[in-house]
């Protein structure tokens, strides 16, 4: 055990705060109250850095890094927005859009969204980029839950639920680039799916309509976290 | 604790399943011997069937989505078997910058053949790979593992149609 931690000092927007050792800059600011937008990012569940959108400034570096990512080091000057940052939040945010087929009005996450509620909060009127409109099937073939990929935005948290917490790793991503889709099992529809436990964990960390349980209408899927912060303490526990 | 598990039979007594056998074993059916194993099964049956995935995800217990994953996510293997002959064009930025984007629309005219399509007669697929590791050729195709480069997009085009025409 060791008695006398490494405390790690740094300013996050000029705020004075302090790290443990392997904290990552995204921890620190929330442990302050200090919002760093993130979509892909639960705590819970491991940091992948995929959705770009935590991306911070660090002085003396031009690159722009990922706040979950990066575990904090001592004297790092960090700004969390700024005109420049913004610009390539409500981007990725945009491109996100335009990937997928995301029409709030029809959507059973509608109001409860993630992804809505980082357009309106950074501000995103409109859509710089061509729509792709591409066509996805929707997999209802499981007896509580549906998936519709024209919502996804391939953030990887219902992969990683399923394969940290729950334990099946039911789900993962197909192909890749443009092409990627998460399936489940051997692309098998997921009602077919051997590994599943019908548990839903995926269902609540999803930040769209994406996973959804069935009957849902539009705007009434509301996702219920709660038991994210009790597993993982339970399983810390267990160690 | 390890689980007390028997190793899964193969999904038929074809001999090909010993090698597969062999690469698994070589590697103590770890879980991180997906990837060789996959190389086994494309290399003897030329393709990665469903129940070759389904074989792998048993015996070295990975989870199938993650075994389907990996299949998907490496060009390199190919799960709908191919034709006789393999045709593939470099689309890497060098290659393509050297005109191989006309060769790939030329198949497609001349032979109907999309990306990873092949002939109705199984003769020949025809394939697209993201840089062969040869840029110094581009613009670089692959004749049956063969690779032809430095040569002009009609040039090319020649070269295809004389490989093409040897088996006939």
């Amino acid at each position: 055990m060791n008695s006398n931690p490494v405390v790690r000092s740094f300013t996050i927007d000029g705020i004075q705060v302090s790290a443990a050792e392997g904290e990552t800059i995204l921890e620190v600011a929330r442990q302050n109250d200090i919002e760093i937008p993130t979509l892909c990012n639960l705590e819970g569940i491991s940091s992948t850095g995929q959705c770009r959108l935590c991306m911070v400034e660090v002085k003396g570096t031009n690159r722009l890094i990922p706040s979950c990512a990066t575990v904090a080091e001592e004297g790092m000057e960090i700004v969390t927005s700024n005109e420049r940052i913004d610009k390539y939040r409500r981007m990725i945010v945009e491109l996100l859009f335009a990937e997928r087929n995301h029409i709030c009005a029809v959507c059973v996450a509608n109001g409860h969204c993630d992804l809505q509620a980082m357009a309106q909060k950074l501000g995103v009127t409109h859509i710089e980029f061509d729509y792709l409109h591409p066509s996805f099937q929707v997999d209802a073939s499981h007896p509580k839950y549906e998936v519709d990929h024209n919502r996804c935005i391939l953030c990887g948290r219902c992969v990683r639920v399923c394969d940290e917490i729950e334990g099946a790793h039911t789900r993962d991503f197909r192909n890749r680039g443009i092409n990627t889709l998460v399936i489940t099992d051997f692309a098998t529809p997921w009602g077919e799916s051997q590994t599943c436990t019908s548990c839903g964990k995926c269902v609540h960390v999803c930040p769209t309509g994406a996973l959804a349980e069935k009957g849902k209408s539009v705007a009434e899927m509301q996702k219920r976290r709660q038991f994210l912060p009790y597993l993982v303490m339970r399983r810390e526990g267990a160690k | 604790m390890a689980l007390n598990q028997k190793r899964i039979a193969p999904p038929s007594d074809d001999r090909r399943w010993k090698l597969v056998d062999a690469t698994m074993r070589r590697y103590g059916y770890s879980s991180q011997a997906v990837i060789e194993t996959l190389h086994t099964i494309q290399e003897v049956f030329g393709n990665i069937s469903a129940e070759s995935l389904a074989y792998v995800s048993g015996s070295l217990n990975v989870p199938p989505s993650k075994v389907y994953g990996v299949a998907t996510f490496y060009n390199h293997f190919n799960m709908a078997p191919l034709g006789e002959h393999v045709l593939s064009v470099c689309t890497g930025t060098a290659c393509y910058v050297k005109g191989s984007g006309q060769v790939v629309d030329w198949i497609k005219e001349e032979y109907g053949l999309e990306p990873g399509q092949t002939t109705p007669d199984n003769k020949l697929s025809f394939m697209v790979a993201r840089c062969v590791g040869a840029c110094g050729l581009a613009p670089v195709i692959m004749l049956d593992g063969e690779v032809v480069g430095r040569l002009s997009v009609d040039e090319m085009k020649k070269r295809i149609k004389e490989w093409i025409s040897y088996d006939k």
